[in-house]
């Protein structure tokens, strides 16, 4: 599986993402510079990683959806290109519209940096293939503005057409305000697009992949996905 | 020329921001504050005469960038 870390200024998640695809898909991914138009020849999954974009001027990264490599990973995504949105990525996704609805500031106005229950709702993703459906998995947070919005229309539709791929849940899978640190609309954590190639989340599978990490709940997303490429070759 | 563009979250839109202030400006002792809702000015200089020109310049700026059309309104002003 050839991977593309996407950089921008004031990303800084980009090494652990690279680290948890090295481990994973034992392939060296490239890192492409926000500059850049083209992304590298084959690749076969694009991902956003987390951080501060243009340091989350005007709106978390609204600024970084309209840099120069953007185009790239939209012709890419209109091709069935995979694309991974984690944290500061799946804002760039929505920002981007590569995926809709937008995610604001945390409900409760705080930082949220802890351990958070989710609910893989479907295990028929090339990013969930590694779960089962209904599986609680535990993986960090670490954000300002993960509390997803959209319209109703918008919410009716992704849960209509099972579009909701992680939810925040308590240890044993029930949704429950109380599990809900940042507010999120339907406590939702990451969405799929249409087509079902483009994910965001605002958890970090990332940093749950080595036992020396506590946890290795992420090396599920991760390793789904070389399965599929695997398969599909 | 001088414009502003003003961008406001749409009514409906949850501000816990604007919420926060509500609770500061009462513990500040400033009274009858119904709401507050909290939004963005961009002070922009154009370049040359056309005002109309202008106006379209600064819509496009706010559609594509400025404001996100899914949860902002935004209003345009030239002002000379």
């Amino acid at each position: 599986m050839k991977s593309a870390v996407l950089v921008f200024p004031g990303i800084n998640r980009e090494r652990d993402m690279a680290r948890a695809l090295r481990l994973i898909s034992r392939r060296e991914p490239a890192m492409v510079w926000h500059a850049e138009r083209e992304l590298p020849p084959g690749t076969d999954l694009v991902v956003i990683p987390g951080g501060f974009s243009y340091g989350d001027y005007l709106r978390c990264g609204a600024i970084a959806a309209r840099a120069p490599i953007m185009e790239a990973v939209r012709g890419f995504a209109q091709k069935g290109g995979l694309v991974l949105g984690v944290c500061n990525g799946f804002q760039i996704l929505c920002e981007a519209e590569l995926l809709p609805g937008v995610l604001m500031r945390n409900a409760q106005l705080r930082f949220i940096c802890r351990d958070v229950y989710l609910r893989v709702e479907r295990s028929d993703t090339p990013f969930t293939r590694g779960y089962n459906a209904g599986q609680v998995i535990r993986v960090p947070v670490a954000h300002g503005e993960g509390n997803y919005i959209a319209d109703g229309e918008t919410i009716a539709r992704l849960e209509g057409e099972g579009r909701v791929v992680f939810r925040y849940s308590s240890p044993d899978g029930m949704i429950d305000p109380n599990w809900n640190h940042n507010g999120a609309m339907n406590a939702v954590a990451g969405i799929i697009n249409e087509r079902g190639n483009v994910l965001g989340l605002m958890p970090h599978p990332e940093n749950h992949v080595e036992a020396s990490m506590g946890r290795t709940d992420g090396r599920g997303l991760f390793a789904g996905l070389v399965d599929h490429f695997k398969l599909a070759a | 020329m001088k414009a502003r563009v003003t961008v406001t979250l749409k009514s409906g839109i949850l501000d816990p921001q604007g919420k926060a202030i509500e609770g500061a400006l009462r513990s500040l002792g400033v009274s009858g504050v119904a709401s507050v809702r909290q939004g963005k000015v961009f002070d922009i200089e154009i370049e040359g005469n056309d005002r109309a020109k202008a106006e379209a310049s600064l819509k496009r700026a706010a559609d594509k960038l400025l404001a996100n059309t899914v949860i902002e309104n935004y209003r345009v002003e030239v002002i000379g």
